[in-house]
């Protein structure tokens, strides 16, 4: 049996693609706990420390980051032509912008807060808690990272110079950096109680 | 084409098939224990399977001989059934045969791996590294020399790296290169790895462990036929893995104590 | 489902665009065809030059010792070097071949036009992805150039052998680090090209085209890619860990006390057995990965040349979808003896074992599709019922192997070996020979040779069970893998056999030069084809040969039939096209 009728709204590819990359990510950092769980469990050489407190303010940034990017994405989706329209609201995209620096602030953080470890003498090769730190951050930093380049070029495409006929997914973009807020509150929750 | 794949198809299955019956190469004769169980698990999963194998094989040449088109208006006609004694046939028979060699072999395994050794084994340490295998008995005093990874030396055969000027127990420790083991006695080998992994394989005992860097892992196993045979690494553990190996000999109890006592005066 | 009109990319201008930095599907599936290609060929030499050695271990090979003067000094090839051409033969054809050709192959150039697209839903993306594993594979090819040679841990790359750096043996230094940096590569390309094709085959379908109605080869090349999403998913860290290992200091998979090249070293803590977990908890669904693409394209062409519909197919798809759940479950059969807790031994060999029936339930559906039939036996067909016959032999030796008390004799030996060639390095590769005589006429607009493509049929097939099946014999016999020479005493009386299989093999690989001169005369200058040769009724039949750069000319096709209406009659003779309109099915 097969149904001919057609879906109420057309399907977002750039929707489905995220959906698809958070189902891979989660798994790469769910093979990544889980390789830290049999370390920390194998060995008595976990040697715990202090996260920096810094990683606190970092997060409130990624947070707050999150709001600005879903006010902005309320706006613009409210405009009367949708994302594809040539004429987004300026403080929509005034949002994305600081969405941005936000998100920038975030990665800034990060590295700030690697150097206070560092100052404390916790590098790479220390101790296997002080590898999966640098291990966790950094990957999803670098996702992060990625992320900040979906929403440069969903900025490049929501101008009014931008050629029409292809929609930018900003709704795809802002799913993915809600679920780096996500992924990043969940490994502050296993760094802090484990590390 | 189709009669040549059907005879092609036969032929192949009935030459395989004989040759695994015939036992031209098999299973050198077993010497342990345990071993009998696992040759009866072997030769009824080789039966079983072997009937699927030819079944299997037969079916799809009679099927492509039969079946090729012969441009006479035929039409094609389903499978009897359809779909359902096909999964009927993999879920029942399979899934039985399955069932019934999972019962048996876990139990086999489970006798070989998970049961704890007799109490009176005999202990022996086993080290494995690039590119050899060293056996430590634990001497008159019945116990072992701890190991001090950091003072092996090749050079001078402190190959588990012992201490005997500070550690009385490690003294009497007598390591050599091959396996001396009394016949019809329950034996407990401790794998330790020097360097990477490696492997413990005697075909003829029918056993098989990995030896794992950091760990120190027990295998256990009875000898029920004098002779000497090869202990090979099957893990590859770097350019000499294709040379790695000593001997086991079995030996009867008397010339077992003699030959340990030769060890022993050699350390 | 409606395509999204969004999806509009106009013809490429230029030699670059169109021919080499494409954004069409179909361009960048040919490139993975040909990577694959190479890889294939550059793996065969390989094992040619592996069971020349095994076979005549002093005889020297005419022209290696130039080649590789230290890895062959004249001629004759050393232990070493030996592991480093097994550890490159493995890694080249597992990634390289195996899940280059028939996923991100055929399947970037026939999934976009089984479901009616224009085509994949991300271009960039995809265009990325094979340059990203085009880099994977020069990098991996440049440890054969670099340091002292490419790694000899195998394609497993256990630590810590594959994780303490040099002081482990040659290829142990930088050939190792550029494997894990290729591996990683390639786990990045593989992922984003599965995010394709799953979004391909949610979003993109053209109207009438349900997911009941898609193609089995479509089928499969989406559930190939879930299990991908997952296995890649895993692998990547795991390797990122490995070079961490080598190169930063850290000690995941290294413990205390290792003493190498009496070299104490300075790592402590770390689990080789982690590892091994994380590697075979990609690897497991990985082999799955390489034959799944095959029991689709098997599927996909089996009723075309039956000329009555596949039996059972909804029953197919169960399978494929149980099969790619269990994979998941069954990752430590390969570890029985590796040390961990023995009664996990028998909690994996219980789904190890479960497999066996959805895989012996499609073989089943398989041959109950020829029972009844009017076949032709052209090329591709042939390959479609050799598969058969080789699955049945690869997937029969897994039936032992799957038991850990057998596997305690029977593991590290040439019955593994057998085993995973015949299901791995036949089965796949008949998919691939049959999907590439299959669809040559429509990617090349021409078509290939049926009587050198017979020739290649008959050589390969009674060679391929002179070389494998008697690996089983020898690991009845207890002959162990992965040696280089066999000096041991027991070994000896075995050379013979070896040498059998050496020969049935450089026979074998010689059969192949006609498949490349078959494909290359073909693609230069090969009798034009038409749309539809087969007379086969999915979309891809419906279109041009070659189809033109949107696939279906700017008019996306309208779908009023499933894939498996053969064997009745109507109009056009005794099948029904997917996007004929006549009403009238197959009865």
């Amino acid at each position: 049996m097969s149904r001919t009728t057609t879906q109420p709204s057309p399907p977002q590819p750039a929707r489905t693609g995220i959906w698809i990359a958070i189902g891979t990510i989660c798994m790469s950092f769910a093979a990544l706990t889980s390789a830290m769980v049999v370390r920390q469990s194998g060995a008595p050489d976990w040697r715990h420390f202090q996260l920096p407190s810094l990683l606190y303010v970092n997060t409130v940034v990624l947070l707050a980051s999150s709001g600005t990017l879903e006010w902005s994405r309320r706006r613009i989706a409210a405009i009367p032509g949708g994302p594809g329209s040539l004429v987004p609201p300026l403080q929509g995209l005034f949002g994305l912008y600081i969405t941005l620096a936000l998100g920038l602030l975030f990665v800034t953080g990060q590295v700030i807060a690697w150097r206070q470890l560092a100052a404390q003498g916790l590098f790479l090769a220390t101790a296997p808690s002080s590898a999966f730190f640098y291990v966790f951050t950094a990957l999803h930093g670098v996702h992060v990272v990625g992320g900040l380049g979906g929403l440069v070029y969903v900025l490049s495409r929501l101008r009014p110079t931008a050629s029409p006929g292809r929609p930018a997914p900003l709704g795809a973009a802002a799913l993915y950096w809600h679920f780096m807020d996500g992924l990043w509150l969940y490994l502050l929750v296993i760094l802090a109680t484990r590390v | 084409m189709g009669k040549l794949f059907a005879v092609v198809v036969v032929l192949i299955t009935l030459v395989s098939a004989a040759i695994f019956a015939s036992h031209i190469w098999w299973l050198p004769v077993d010497i342990s224990a345990h071993g009998p169980a696992i040759d009866r698990q072997l030769s009824e999963t080789m039966v079983t399977s072997g009937a699927l194998f030819v079944l299997s094989q037969l079916a799809l040449a009679v099927f492509a001989w039969r079946y090729g088109d012969r441009r006479d208006g035929r039409k094609v006609t389903a499978f009897p059934g359809g779909v359902t004694p096909m999964v009927v046939l993999a879920v029942v028979l399979v899934g039985a045969e399955i069932l019934a060699l999972t019962f048996v072999g876990s139990k086999v395994w489970a006798g070989i791996y998970q049961a704890p050794p007799d109490p009176n084994s005999l202990q022996i340490d086993v080290q494995a590294e690039q590119f050899a295998f060293y056996f430590r008995y634990p001497g008159a005093d019945g116990r072992f020399g701890s190991v001090h990874p950091e003072r092996i030396d090749e050079a001078s055969g402190n190959f588990f790296g012992l201490d005997p000027a500070n550690d009385t127990t490690a003294r009497d420790d007598i390591v050599v290169p091959t396996l001396g083991i009394p016949v019809n006695r329950p034996v407990l080998l401790t794998l330790r790895a020097k360097d990477v992994n490696h492997a413990f394989y005697v075909p003829e005992l029918r056993i098989q462990q990995d030896f794992v860097p950091g760990l120190v892992i027990p295998l256990h196993f009875t000898a029920t036929d004098t002779g000497k045979h090869e202990i090979v690494c099957t893990q590859l553990c770097g350019l000499g893995h294709y040379n790695m190996r000593a001997y086991v000999e079995v030996m009867s109890q008397p010339q077992f104590d003699q030959w340990l006592k030769e060890r022993a005066a050699e350390q | 489902m409606t395509q999204t009109t969004a999806h509009h990319h106009a013809p490429p201008q230029g030699f670059l665009r169109t021919h080499v930095f494409s954004l069409d599907h179909k361009v960048i599936g040919k490139q993975y065809l040909d990577l694959a290609l190479v890889a294939v060929c550059t793996g065969m030499v390989l094992s040619w030059l592996m069971r020349f050695h095994l076979a005549w271990p002093e005889t020297p090979i005419p022209g290696l010792g130039r080649v590789s003067p230290t890895g062959a000094a004249g001629g004759v090839i050393t232990p070493e070097y030996y592991l480093a051409l097994m550890t490159m033969h493995g890694t080249l054809m597992v990634f390289f071949v195996l899940t280059t050709a028939p996923f991100a192959g055929f399947g970037n150039y026939f999934l976009p036009i089984q479901v009616g697209a224009e085509d994949m839903a991300f271009p960039r993306i995809n265009m990325t992805s094979f340059w990203v594993t085009l880099v994977a594979f020069l990098v991996l090819v440049a440890a054969f150039f670099v340091g002292d040679g490419p790694p000899l841990s195998g394609w497993t790359a256990y630590a810590p052998l594959s994780a303490v750096g040099k002081d482990a043996g040659p290829g142990q230094g930088v050939g190792q680090t550029l494997w894990a940096v290729s591996i990683t590569l390639f786990c990045v390309a593989q992922l984003l090209g599965a995010l394709n094709f799953i979004t391909t085959t949610l979003d993109l379908r053209t109207k009438g085209m349900s997911l009941a109605r898609m193609p089995y080869s479509t089928w499969a090349w989406f559930i190939t890619s879930v299990i991908g999403l997952i296995a890649f998913a895993v692998l990547m860290p795991a390797c990122i860990l490995l070079i961490l290992d080598r190169v930063a200091g850290t000690s995941f998979f290294i413990p205390a006390g290792l003493v190498i090249s009496d070299r104490l070293q300075p790592h402590s803590g770390g689990s080789p057995l982690l590892w091994q977990h994380l590697f075979w908890f990609f690897g497991h669904p990985e082999v799955y990965i390489a034959i799944l693409p095959g029991f689709g394209i098997i599927s996909h062409i089996l009723p075309v040349f039956a000329r009555k519909p596949l039996l059972g197919p909804r029953v197919l798809i169960t399978c494929l979808v149980a099969i790619a759940f269990l994979s998941y479950t069954v990752w430590g059969h390969h570890m029985f003896l590796s040390g961990m807790n023995p009664f996990s031994a028998t909690l994996f060999s219980v789904p190890t074992l479960i497999i066996t029936i959805p895989a012996t339930i499609v073989t089943l559906l398989w041959i109950g599709t020829i029972y009844g039939a009017r076949l032709r036996f052209t090329t591709p067909a042939l390959f479609c019922l050799g598969f058969v016959s080789v699955f049945v032999s690869g997937g029969i030796s897994g039936f032992f192997l799957a038991q850990p008390s057998i596997d305690t004799y029977l593991h590290g030996t040439y019955f593994v070996v057998g085993h995973f060639h015949f299901v791995m390095g036949v089965a796949a590769m008949f998919g691939i020979f049959a999907g590439t005589y299959f669809w040559a006429p429509k990617m090349f607009g021409r078509l290939m040779s049926e009587t050198l493509g017979k020739w290649h049929f008959w050589l390969t097939f009674i060679g391929v069970y002179c070389v494998f099946m008697p690996m089983h014999y020898l690991g009845l016999a207890g002959n162990v893998r992965r040696y280089s020479a066999f000096t041991d005493d027991y070994l000896k009386p075995m050379i013979p056999l070896h040498r059998f299989i050496t020969i049935a093999a450089l026979f074998t690989g010689a059969a192949q030069l006609i498949f490349l001169f078959n494909l290359v005369r073909t693609r230069l200058r090969g009798p034009k084809a038409p749309d539809n040769p087969w007379e086969a009724t999915t979309l891809e039949w419906s279109t041009t040969s070659p189809p033109p750069f949107d696939n279906f000319g700017g008019r996306p096709p309208v779908v009023h039939h499933g894939p498996n209406e053969y064997g009745g009659n109507s109009a056009a003779g005794d099948y029904v096209m997917q996007a004929s309109p006549d009403s009238a099915g197959v009865a």
